[in-house]
Order: structure tokens, then C-alpha cells, then sequence
């Protein structure tokens, strides 16, 4: 039941975050993405902020054991670099460019501008369908 | 430039990191959202793995709720057909390469994990291209 609470607070916070700092405008996403463009700075602050906090915070995390409220950290396995990582990530920044919308704030525009989110939403998961048919 | 430097983004990242700070350090877990959906959405997962995935995901709803209404200008009028093809690269490439901006460009480079840099670097670059050869050719502004 903690563990329960504490991803709930998680997500509170990941979605006030994305509001707050207009990740979830995808003009704006695509305005930072048009560096040889008009090109709008403003979310190198948000990708700055967030890394700042997980560089310092997993430094003191891993030092630990365990978590405190799990029996172990469930990291990723993977730790080569192979020709799947690098197709979905361009396929990942392609999708990303083409809307302005990556996952987190493409669920959250549901509330702000439902009338995108109507497509992209069932356009992401079958998307993710689509790419766990080819997960190994 | 720098009146597009608003605070607020500053704020809005350290409130991410600390999400991903706390669901590590509390849960072991990544704050990952593709991976937090695909693995609700299409694996079978236990009472536990279901929940806190569905908690974090309801969390998300609530937390981007809690600060509505938006004061930017909605965008009206955009093509479906890229809307689409958006959703659908996004969902096939964060599940082959196992995360998004979340997982790899906020946990992952967090962690110093190799692949969750190379994954930025290279979704930031396929990004930056993307929106520049649809500025070239007329499709954004």
C-alpha cells in the first residue's frame, strides 16, 4: 500500500511538472526542437532541472541497498548498444517532431486539447502494440 | 531570448526529477511513462505491478489537472495524418528502444546509463531534424 501511495505522488508530481514547465505544448516542443529555426530555448530548463535533480538524488539512492519500501532497485538489464535502441529512439524523435508530443504529455493533452488527443492517444498504443510484437 | 526563459520551466523540470527521485528511492522503480504503459497495457503483470503503474498513471492525470487551465494558445487546425503518424512512430519506437523522454532522457542519463545518452542524443537529433524539414517544407510555422 506505501509502494501504491508512492507512485501516485510520483505521478502527481511528473504531471504538475510537465504543466507547469509547458511540455505539454506541442508548439512549443516543437519550437525547442527548431534549433536552426526560431528557436525557443525554454525547455533546456525543463530537460536541465529534471537531470540535475535524478544526477544528484541517484548518486545518495544507489548508495543504499535496497529502496525503502522494495526489495530491490528493478533497473534496466540492458546495457549494450544495439541497432534496436537506435532505430526506436529515431523513431521515437521522428514521432516526437511530427506532433510535438512525446507519451507523458500526449496523455495529459486528453484534458487541454482532447480534440488531438482523440488521435494520438489510440495512435500511441498501437504504436506500442505494434513495437512489442518486435520486442524481444 | 531570454523572456522565453520562463522560471516556471525551471520549476516544472525539478518537479519531474524529484518524481523520478521518489519513485526510486521509495519503490526501486523507473519513472518511465512508456514503460509504466506498455507493461499495464500489454503484459500480464500482478495485483502489485498493476497498481502502482496504474496509481502513477492516474497520478499524472491529477497532477497535470491540479494546474489547469493552461494559458497557451491551443493549436487548432492541425493535419490528423501527422497526428497519427506521430502517435504511431512514438509508440513503436519507445517500445523497440525501451523508453521515451521520461525513461531514458530523465531517469536513464540521471543513472549515467550509456543507453539511456545514446537514446537522447539520438532522439533529440531525429527530432530536431523532423522539425526542421517540416518547417522547410511549409508544414509548421
Amino acid at each position: 500500500m506505501n509502494r501504491i501511495v508512492i507512485a501516485l505522488i510520483s505521478g502527481i508530481l511528473f504531471g504538475a511538472g510537465l504543466v507547469l514547465s509547458q511540455m505539454v505544448n506541442p508548439q512549443k516542443v516543437q519550437g525547442f526542437l527548431d534549433l536552426f529555426g526560431n528557436w525557443d530555448p525554454s525547455l533546456v530548463l525543463v530537460m536541465g532541472g529534471a537531470v540535475a535533480v535524478t544526477l544528484v538524488s541517484s548518486r545518495f539512492i544507489l548508495k543504499r541497498k535496497t529502496p525503502i519500501f522494495a526489495d530491490r532497485f528493478y533497473m534496466a538489464l540492458k546495457t549494450n548498444i544495439d541497432a534496436r535502441l537506435i532505430l526506436g529512439a529515431v523513431l521515437f524523435g521522428t514521432g516526437w517532431g511530427l506532433s510535438g508530443y512525446c507519451p507523458g504529455p500526449g496523455l495529459i493533452n486528453a484534458m487541454i486539447n482532447p480534440s488531438e488527443a482523440i488521435v494520438f492517444i489510440p495512435a500511441l498504443i498501437i504504436g506500442g502494440w505494434i513495437g512489442q510484437k518486435y520486442s524481444a | 531570448m531570454l523572456e522565453s526563459l520562463p522560471i516556471e520551466a525551471l520549476y516544472g523540470g525539478i518537479l519531474i526529477g524529484l518524481s523520478a527521485a521518489l519513485l526510486l528511492a521509495f519503490n526501486g522503480r523507473i519513472a518511465g511513462i512508456s514503460g509504466i504503459l506498455y507493461n499495464l497495457l500489454f503484459n500480464n503483470l500482478n495485483n502489485y505491478d498493476r497498481g502502482w503503474r496504474l496509481a502513477f498513471l492516474i497520478g499524472l492525470f491529477v497532477g497535470g489537472y491540479m494546474l489547469l487551465p493552461t494559458d497557451f494558445a491551443l493549436r487548432e487546425g492541425y493535419s490528423n495524418i501527422l497526428l497519427i503518424l506521430s502517435g504511431l512512430a512514438v509508440g513503436i519506437g519507445t517500445r523497440i528502444g525501451n523508453g521515451c523522454t521520461s525513461g531514458h532522457g530523465v531517469c536513464g542519463i540521471g543513472l549515467l546509463a550509456g543507453r539511456s545518452i545514446v537514446a537522447t542524443i539520438v532522439f533529440m537529433a531525429a527530432g530536431i531534424a523532423t522539425v526542421t524539414i517540416m518547417r522547410l517544407s511549409g508544414l509548421i510555422g
